[in-house]
């Protein structure tokens, strides 16, 4: 018994014949993803916990450390650096300044350098919160939200405690009560 | 001068007499004495709704601040934001618009001072203009793959696998099935 043959036409396909359009097209897919992946990473990103990023300071008016107008991070090695992130429209904030200031005047003998950083603040009510709290330590605007991207920070405020070595001991997020920053600083300062 | 009651009654008795004759005399005057006062009222209304020179309404300010977004209150515009940052914001559009700046000029205050994730749209200079020709780039490349693809359908003679029967198959097949048909007789 004979059998039907069957001919299928078929498009050639050689071995030199690539799919270029196939190529761009997954190319274009996993470049998306990994871009997408990229952001979601930066977003749940954990805050640094160990070198402390190094960043640059532009002084408000009137305000300068060790007689400059701006400052890195990088000048303040050798001190112990408790970094406060706060903002004039912040509740809480207001909760911590008079705190922040007395320990300021109480330990900046001792090597212990106080810096705040504005964060999403205008220049005009900034100023008027560091005037309403007679804030005399070093403060600055966080120009572009660098800093506070940097530090990964959720909200206002956050203070973050840098040691000699230019580490990050520890990252409070909330405002700091008196008992703790009190402790931290005189461990700090004994290590 | 006042008019008062008989004087009153007799004043819209006349003007509403006077406005029937010319009703009824000449109907194209009565549309002009009709749509005369309703102009006025338009244009008189017009002179009121403006601001005296220099402030700024809220309609301005949200024209600009709807363009912006605060840093704290992801993805919600600067006109709708509810926070006191974002109020901070609209203050300082306010001022500077009344300083005479330009929707531009503010926005890129802004941006300086916080970053250009405030803008609403990438700018259009340098490499953000990436952002904007990514979607022409995909609908250009769309739609060259899409007319290829059809080009290649069009040059294709069948589109479906058809099976294409030979003579000598042709043959075989049929004596197959007489060889079937004479099984059965």
């Amino acid at each position: 018994m004979s059998e039907i043959t069957h001919q299928e036409k078929v498009m050639p396909r050689g071995r030199g014949n690539i799919r270029w359009d196939a190529i761009l097209i997954w190319g274009g897919v996993f470049a998306l993803l990994a871009i997408l992946g990229w952001g979601l990473l930066q977003t749940f990103n954990s805050p640094p916990t160990d070198v402390a990023p190094g960043f640059e300071m532009r002084f408000y008016d009137g305000y300068h450390w060790d007689e400059k107008a701006v400052a890195h991070l990088d000048d303040m090695q050798g001190q112990i650096v408790v970094l406060n992130f706060w903002a004039s429209w912040c509740v809480e904030c207001r909760l911590e300044a008079d705190l922040l200031e007395q320990a300021w005047r109480d330990y900046r003998d001792q090597g212990v350098v106080f810096v705040g950083i504005a964060y999403v603040d205008t220049e005009q009510h900034a100023n008027q919160y560091l005037e309403e709290f007679g804030i005399t330590y070093p403060n600055a605007p966080d120009l572009r939200i660098a800093i506070s991207r940097q530090y990964k920070i959720t909200g206002v405020p956050e203070t973050f405690f840098i040691d000699r070595d230019g580490r990050i001991v520890r990252h409070i997020i909330g405002p700091v009560q008196p008992a703790v920053l009190t402790s931290l600083l005189n461990s700090m300062l004994a290590n | 001068v006042e008019i008062h009651g008989e004087e009153k009654g007799r004043f819209l008795f006349n003007l509403s007499a006077n406005l029937r004759a010319i009703l009824r005399e000449s109907p194209r005057h009565f549309l002009k004495l009709l749509i005369l006062p309703l102009a006025l009222l338009w244009f008189g209304g017009q002179a009121h709704a403006q601001q005296p020179v220099g402030a700024v309404t809220d309609n301005e300010v949200n024209e600009v601040a709807r363009d912006i977004y605060c840093p704290v209150c992801e993805n919600v515009p600067l006109d709708v934001c509810p926070t006191q940052a974002c109020s901070d914001w609209r203050a300082i559009i306010r001022q500077q618009l009344a300083e005479g700046q330009s929707k531009e000029e503010i926005i890129d205050y802004f941006a300086v001072r916080y970053g250009e994730q405030i803008r609403s749209a990438p700018p259009r200079y340098g490499i953000f203009w990436f952002f904007w020709l990514i979607p022409v780039l995909g609908v250009g490349l769309a739609a060259i793959f899409f007319g290829r693809y059809v080009w290649q359908l069009q040059k294709r003679p069948s589109t479906n696998r058809q099976p294409v029967v030979t003579a000598v198959a042709k043959e075989d097949y049929l004596a197959q099935i007489e060889e079937e048909l004479g099984k059965k007789k």
